[in-house]
């Protein structure tokens, strides 16, 4: 056994890139995720390494097929991002971009909750600089909230296992669920819910939607590949077959389309198509058949690379023009068709059209959905890939390439994007084509499955047909909604916007009442004070407050004196 | 900056555009016909209805942008809106 741990190669090349300048960095840049690749392909499965912490077994590096597809997974979306990131200059992107793989790969290959807990945090404090690099006052304040959502769901994780080492006396993460009593059915949702922030969960998601977009161009790509898919790992290992999963991928599926349809920002389109498609995910965990957890681990897999190469053709837009608004943009492909056509591979796959990589891995969750008997389920989602198709398949690609012309001329982005992106492209179709022997060889549990039936690539076809078909007819009757330059409110609202302006209001209030308490205090006092004051005269109005002469005080002493004399001599007659 | 003799996009020429559309109505009509020829496993019941996943995703697109049209009512603002 060689091999070392798993997140070191990584962790390696974040800190050669503090340290490296110039061609020397780019290569052990790139070097780190290849390393660190076949590193993962020399492991033994079992645990790596384990130690005692405080009477608890710790197992910081365990090795099982779930984790390893995790694993390669991220490997391969590093390599493609740093590719990607190759042009820039900026050293904190760099460390920033890397640091967080690592942490990644070390959060999946996590045998204990505290273990666990370390990167989940670390994923958050190392990714936030990707944002923070755009150099914006938005992409700072987002950066802010989306740190402070990010640490509340680590603090949920911490306060979650905690609860369970106490209760089973044990760390390590395995299955979780949801069916305990008392106590310890109270730390088993915490940490859903900590999982559930992450994995952007309804009601939790607004991070996601708020903060990739402000990210730098380079940024997106790492951001879109890794912390959602912690999450999704977590939930794959800690609450498979929880049905209320199955309900929440659902509204994740659905819910984000109408969203994406409406959203000016083609990055922020992409984020709420990230959503919809972890909800295709959620779903698959939430059946917790081999096939759908199957079909769930393949779509993170393949959403990984195609999201990825959707945000790296739609940062390329940003890099080269500086716009990313729908309203903005449209006919670059004369200037830009290389990324026009590596766009639209992209758009393909995640549109799952036979032959790309989407169709090989949501079909097998739909096909779950339909085995276990969730008829509405599969209604919704089939619904949901036909929205995806009409928002991510054709509008991305529509409005930044084509649509009416912008009058933008610019040209292909730097190489090593183009380069990036064809690795990705390349990707797509490769494991689309050939499931069996890519990412179907490395799914963790036991089932057979072929996507490509006539069935199946028949029924598609006519899904994403009609969907494209009833893009074109509501184009040409003018019923497409046009790109207009606008924020759509969301469930960020509330906390950018509704409580601020409460806490305002009730804060304002208060001090308000506060300072009219106060004068009106002071304002009693005054009065009373001029009351007993004649100003006229210049003395005080009270009785004993007057001035006396010192005539009288002689006088009341003598008065007592020789009231006590009395006294005294009545206590001698008594 | 616009060149001055940049040649025109082959999407700039409505012809184009209409032969493009021309093929895709066509994809999609055989498509629709490939329906009744091909035996499709049914594995739910609605899928017996002829071009049923034709139908649904078409309708369905419809009813998704028509409900988003109506949520812009609601959700829009300004670009400005959280910035001010």
């Amino acid at each position: 056994m060689n091999s070392i741990i798993p997140f070191i190669p990584l962790l390696l090349g974040a800190l050669a890139a503090i340290v490296l300048r110039g061609w020397l960095r780019n290569l052990l840049m790139l070097l780190a995720p290849i390393a660190g690749a076949l590193n993962l392909m020399g492991i033994e499965h079992g645990v790596f390494w384990s130690m005692e912490f405080m009477g608890y077994v710790l197992e910081p590096v365990r090795v099982d097929k779930l984790s390893l597809m995790f694993g390669y997974l991220f490997h391969l979306a590093s390599f493609i991002a740093v590719v990607y990131a190759l042009h820039i200059k900026d050293t904190v992107q760099h460390v920033a971009g890397l640091a967080y793989a690592a942490s990644a790969v070390g959060a999946v290959f996590a045998g204990d909750l505290l273990t666990l807990f370390v990167f989940w945090e670390l994923l958050a404090l190392t990714s936030v600089f990707l944002i923070w690099a755009r150099k914006t006052d938005r992409a700072y304040s987002s950066g802010f909230r989306y740190l402070i959502i990010q640490v509340l769901s680590g603090v949920l994780l911490l306060a979650g296992l905690l609860i369970l080492a106490q209760v089973n006396n044990s760390l390590l993460f395995n299955q979780i669920s949801l069916n305990h009593e008392g106590l310890a059915q109270v730390g088993a949702w915490l940490i859903f819910l900590a999982f559930g922030i992450k994995c952007a969960f309804p009601f939790m998601h607004n991070w996601l939607t708020d903060a990739y977009p402000e990210a730098t161009p380079t940024g997106t790509v790492f951001l879109a590949s890794f912390t959602t898919k912690v999450a999704v790992y977590a939930f794959a290992r800690g609450y498979p077959g929880e049905e209320i999963l199955i309900w929440i991928g659902v509204s994740m599926a659905c819910f984000p389309i109408f969203f994406a349809v409406i959203e000016n920002d083609l990055r922020r389109v992409l984020a709420y198509s990230l959503i919809n498609q972890i909800g295709f995910m959620i779903v698959g965990i939430g059946i917790g058949t081999a096939l759908a957890l199957n079909g769930a681990v393949a779509h993170a897999f393949n959403d990984v690379i195609f999201k990825g190469l959707l945000m790296m053709s739609m940062g390329a837009v940003l890099h080269m023009t500086g716009k990313i608004n729908g309203s903005e943009l449209g006919g670059l492909y004369k200037s830009m068709p290389k990324t026009t056509i590596l766009c639209i591979v992209g758009a393909a796959s995640i549109s799952a059209f036979p032959l790309f990589s989407g169709f090989v891995s949501k079909s097998m969750i739909m096909a779950a959905a339909v085995a276990e008997g969730y008829d509405v389920v599969w209604l919704l989602l089939l619904f949901a890939a036909a929205g995806v198709f009409h928002h991510a398949g054709v509008k991305i690609p529509y409005f930044a390439f084509f649509a009416h012309d912008s009058g933008i001329r610019t040209t292909e982005p730097p190489k090593n994007m183009l380069i990036a992106m064809t690795i990705a492209a390349v990707a797509c179709v490769v494991i689309g084509t050939f499931p069996a022997q890519t990412v179907y060889a490395l799914l963790p549990w036991e089932h057979n499955y072929n996507p490509y039936d006539m069935t199946h690539v028949l029924t598609q076809l006519q899904l994403l047909f009609f969907s494209a078909l009833a893009f074109v007819w509501l184009n040409l009757k003018n019923m497409y909604p046009p790109e207009l330059p606008s924020t759509n409110l969301d469930v960020d609202w509330i906390y950018r916007k509704l409580a601020p302006n409460v806490v305002k209001r009730v804060g304002g209030s208060v001090y308000g009442a506060y300072g009219r308490f106060e004068k009106s205090v002071v304002a009693s006092i005054k009065q009373v004070i001029q009351n007993s004051y004649d100003t006229k005269s210049g003395q005080p109005k009270g009785y004993f407050a007057k001035l006396w002469p010192i005539e009288t005080m002689v006088l009341w002493v003598a008065v007592l004196l020789s009231s006590y004399l009395m006294l005294y001599y009545v206590q001698d007659l008594l | 900056m616009a060149e001055q003799h940049e040649p025109s996009g082959f999407f700039d020429k409505p012809e184009n555009i209409r032969k493009m559309l021309k093929v895709f109505y066509v994809i999609c009509g055989l498509l629709v016909v490939a329906d009744f020829i091909v035996h499709r496993h049914i594995y739910h019941d609605w899928e017996k209805i002829p071009a049923f996943y034709a139908i649904y995703g078409f309708v369905g697109c419809v009813v998704l942008v028509i409900i988003a049209k109506e949520l812009r009512k609601v959700l829009m603002r300004g670009e400005d809106y959280y910035d001010e």
